[in-house]
């Protein structure tokens, strides 16, 4: 068995939230859970950031999951991009 | 009817006459200036004299969460000061209007009263609104957010957490027994003297900001702007939930992070004493 992958603590936070946006997704309407993926997969993708640029992947993060909080209260069912 | 209207008419302009004569003998006697000595009169066109521009260099940070890449600059800008009001918010929205719609901060009131545009202007935080402008062209004027703060963008701070602190102290009246006539909660004078110093804070942060503790526990300390509130319902007569709100500050961190470092009194633009207020918390709690 090949070793863990290690990560930084940063990294992980990236993962994790990335990971709860899905699951956020996962909560709202069948037909229109696609339409989060899409809008979470272009949320992260949308920058390309150096891996050392700490200041604006922190930045990112605190933004992520400002707009986690919001779109994973029930009250929101759909999104468009 | 003619008649009557007529002699009305015919005595009230002898009566005016006997009033006015010595009136008119007063004005004439305090009217003593030479026109030599008057200040010149103004152009004809009416438009008063220009004053030489003085240029004033702003040094304002920048930064734009559209391109979070990027590192903040210190852009600079030269405002007229004598085309300009006199306060460091006036050159901020004269700068603005004129030179950069882009540039970002909060104002409402500019009288020191609402507490929007607290920021970091030549090292302290303080309003723009309250803050004269230095007439000394040669140094430049710089102007920070507030320190330590997550920005929204340029000189805006985001003040979620601190909102959200100030909503957990609970800061309205809580009462066991309200008044049985159903009516207002009466205070004495001494009471309400209590209350002077405290009910004045208007958040605007600028203490909590200043605070080295508030900026290495954001999470966990409530700061002095939040502590002060706190104790403001506290030392309020007509609040029956003391002990409890006590209660509530009573861990390692909401309050015991204060060091008595009383950057916060040094810098309320208001000139109210949150570390005073944080001492007084101290001290009812050992007492309880």
């Amino acid at each position: 068995m090949a070793a863990p992958v290690r990560r930084s603590g940063l990294q992980q936070d990236v993962i994790n939230l990335y990971r709860a946006c899905f699951r956020a997704a996962r909560q709202k309407p069948i037909a229109n859970r696609s339409h989060f993926y899409t809008f979470i997969r272009q949320q992260f993708r949308q920058h390309t950031l150096k891996r050392n640029d700490f200041a604006t992947i922190e930045y990112m993060l605190r933004k992520g999951r400002k707009q986690l909080e919001t779109y994973s209260s029930p009250s929101i069912q759909d999104v468009h991009v | 009817m003619s008649v009557s209207l007529m002699s009305a008419a015919a005595v009230r302009p002898a009566l005016r006459k006997h009033i006015a004569a010595p009136i008119a003998s007063y004005v004439r006697s305090f009217n003593s200036s030479a026109t030599s000595n008057m200040a010149n009169p103004a152009p004809p066109d009416n438009t008063p004299a220009k004053k030489e521009p003085l240029y004033k260099t702003f040094e304002i940070y920048r930064w734009n969460p559209d391109t979070p890449a990027e590192k903040p600059i210190l852009q600079e800008y030269k405002v007229d000061l004598n085309a300009c009001g006199p306060m460091v918010l006036d050159a901020l929205i004269k700068i603005k209007n004129e030179m950069d719609p882009t540039l970002t901060f909060r104002r409402s009131c500019r009288e020191g009263i609402c507490g929007s545009c607290a920021m970091n202007i030549e090292g302290g935080n303080t309003l723009a609104c309250l803050a004269r402008i230095d007439r000394n062209a040669s140094k430049p004027l710089k102007i920070y957010p507030l320190p330590n703060m997550n920005i929204v963008k340029d000189l805006v701070p985001d003040l979620t957490n601190f909102y959200k602190q100030y909503k957990s102290i609970e800061p309205y009246l809580k009462q066991k027994t309200p008044p049985t006539d159903g009516k207002e909660n009466l205070q004495s004078i001494e009471d309400r003297k209590k209350l002077d110093g405290l009910y004045e804070c208007i958040l605007c942060a600028c203490c909590s900001t200043s605070c080295p503790s508030y900026w290495w526990n954001q999470e966990e300390y409530l700061g002095p702007a939040v502590l002060m509130q706190a104790y403001r319902w506290m030392a309020d007569s007509r609040d029956q939930f003391g002990r409890e709100r006590r209660d509530m500050l009573q861990n390692q961190y909401s309050l015991y992070r204060c060091h008595t470092i009383m950057n916060c009194a040094k810098t309320c633009p208001k000139g109210l004493n949150p570390g005073k207020a944080i001492a007084q918390i101290k001290k009812d709690m050992a007492f309880d």
